[in-house]
């Protein structure tokens, strides 16, 4: 049966978020606190445009709008670009490279006696000259990079992990960095700004009614004041503390783990030491691409079959989500290991006379099971 | 040994997959990308130790070009901003030119160099930017499987 659309990877894409706009679009899953975000800027910017604006153009100068709705588009177009794009997300291990992973491992570890735990995955690299770890992720079956950490919220590895923010509704990790320090930072100037200006309002009309009285004709005042005073603290300290962050090249995972801190601790590596460096470093350093395929076109294949005799074997999609290690260990429920067998047996059914042992390990891919390499007999199925 | 493929849709279509090897990243300079140049034992029968440290060591030059930290990137960053990051809908970063030209000359390394040899180099990127994956391919008249214990080798299903 020919597929009436095609599939994108972003649809058998492991891990919890949700894409929009064909896979373009690439968020957590909970986005109410992002509604709210979005409500509330462009609720108060609302406000400040109804009932401030009006008077302050005629009365102080019409640039202060002006200024007000550029300063408003850059914090809305930055807020959308650290929500809706990929925080550098990376990939899960294939299973090949998974199973590449595991015999390393394997061979590093020797014989472990039953009955005892084997040896924590941790793989020691020098980072300018300091010893730095690198920890196995079970879920993606990879050797995180340094400064990578899994995000539990939205279940991937996530370079240069920073944290999760449920304002934004996304991780904020190496690609989107940039842009959420800038929506914090030019946040905490629009707030101020309003804020400000709430102020300059509400005196330059007082002059010539009274107090009371201008509160009653521009009722908005109250509610952006209040909702300016609530938000200053937060966005203008958050934007403070990810200054810091950035001057000495630290992510707040980082920070709140202390990895650097502390006196028997390993320093910073990748800070360069200079106030200057670090921040040109994160903040105009290059804007790196993203390296999760989100649309390109998966072929459709026919479900999987163990009695199906087709030498056209069917592909195993490329990120499957698999919870087991490919080889199993002591760790595997007992459950699962006769699976693995069923998935030898079908991608390569020549190997039923081959030592029993073998099927421990699933056949590596033939070049008709390796999607990229688009044999025409997979489309007409 | 080394079985001779004329090229690289011969080699898809004729060969088998005997196993894969991986290039691990380097990260003795940080997190920016770079591969090891480390020679791995299964391909010391396929090709030449000077062949594939040329190729890896091109890559990874390419790849410093294209993180490179200096007056291009700066100004690239700066206009970005100052247009709220809207020009990059249209515009195309750096960093994704240079990736093109790996992506081009990784073909050309496969058909030129590996394609002959029974190899074939996948772009990093599609691996995400983790691992230079190796295929070694095997003819499907030749006996025996090359190195590596995890090896099943189809030919023996035909």
């Amino acid at each position: 049966m020919l597929a009436a659309r095609v599939t994108r990877r972003w649809e058998k894409l492991p891990g919890k978020n949700t894409f929009c706009c064909d896979g373009r679009v690439m968020m957590a899953r909970q986005k109410g606190v992002f509604y709210l975000t979005v409500a509330l800027i462009t609720g108060t910017c609302a406000l400040f445009f109804g009932f401030e604006c009006p008077y302050l153009a005629v009365h102080l100068s019409p640039a202060i709008p002006v200024f007000a709705v550029l300063l408003f588009l850059f914090v809305m177009a930055v807020l959308l670009r650290t929500s809706f794009s990929d925080p550098g997300v990376l990939p899960r291990a294939l299973p090949e490279e998974a199973t590449f992973i595991e015999m390393e491992i394997e061979a590093a570890n020797g014989n472990v006696p039953a009955g005892q735990r084997p040896p924590p995955r941790i793989r020691n690299v020098e980072i300018n000259n300091q010893i730095v770890k690198l920890k196995y992720c079970y879920t993606c079956k990879i050797f995180r990079p340094p400064r990578a950490s899994h995000c539990s919220i939205c279940d991937n590895c996530v370079d240069r992990f920073d944290h999760h923010c449920p304002w934004v509704g996304n991780c904020v990790g190496r690609r989107n960095y940039r842009y959420f320090y800038l929506f914090t930072l030019s946040l905490s100037l629009l707030t101020i700004y309003i804020f400000t200006f709430d102020i300059v309002h509400v005196v330059l009309r007082s002059m010539d009614s009274s107090f009371v009285n201008t509160l009653k004709e521009t009722p908005g005042t109250v509610l952006e004041v209040l909702i300016c005073f609530f938000t200053l603290w937060s966005v203008v300290g958050l934007t403070g503390f990810h200054t810091y962050l950035i001057s000495m090249n630290q992510t707040t995972n980082e920070d709140i783990k202390g990895s650097w801190s502390g006196k028997n601790r390993v320093q910073n590596p990748y800070s360069h030491r200079n106030i200057i460096k670090n921040c040109c470093e994160v903040l105009c350093g290059p804007s790196y691409p993203s390296v999760l395929d989100r649309r390109g076109v998966m072929l459709e294949a026919p479900p999987a079959t163990t009695t199906a005799p087709v030498k056209s074997t069917t592909p195993e999609p490329q990120t499957t989500k698999t919870t087991a290690p490919l080889i199993p260990n002591e760790h595997t429920p007992e459950d699962v290991k006769p699976s693995i067998d069923t998935t030898s047996d079908k991608t390569c059914p020549a190997s039923e006379d081959e030592k029993p042992h073998l099927s421990q390990f699933p056949p590596l891919a033939s070049p008709d099971s390796d999607t990229e390499a688009a044999p025409t007999h997979e489309v007409s199925q | 040994m080394a079985t001779e493929f004329h090229n690289l849709q011969e080699l898809r279509h004729s060969a088998s997959l005997a196993t894969k090897v991986f290039i691990q990243r380097d990260y003795t300079e940080g997190t920016v990308c770079k591969f090891q140049t480390k020679f791995p034992a299964e391909l010391d029968s396929r090709i030449e130790r000077s062949l594939f440290e040329d190729t890896v060591k091109t890559l990874n030059n390419y790849y410093a070009e294209a993180e490179k930290i200096g007056g291009q990137s700066y100004l690239e960053g700066c206009l970005a901003c100052a247009t709220a990051y809207v020009i990059f809908l249209c515009m195309e970063t750096r960093y994704e030119k240079v990736l093109k030209k790996i992506s081009k000359y990784i073909q050309e390394q496969n058909e030129k160099i590996y394609a002959p040899r029974g190899l074939l180099i996948t772009d990093p990127i599609e691996r995400g930017m983790r691992v230079i994956e190796i295929s070694v391919f095997e003819d499907r008249g030749s006996s025996g499987s090359s190195s590596g214990s995890s090896s099943t080798s189809s030919s023996s299903g035909r």
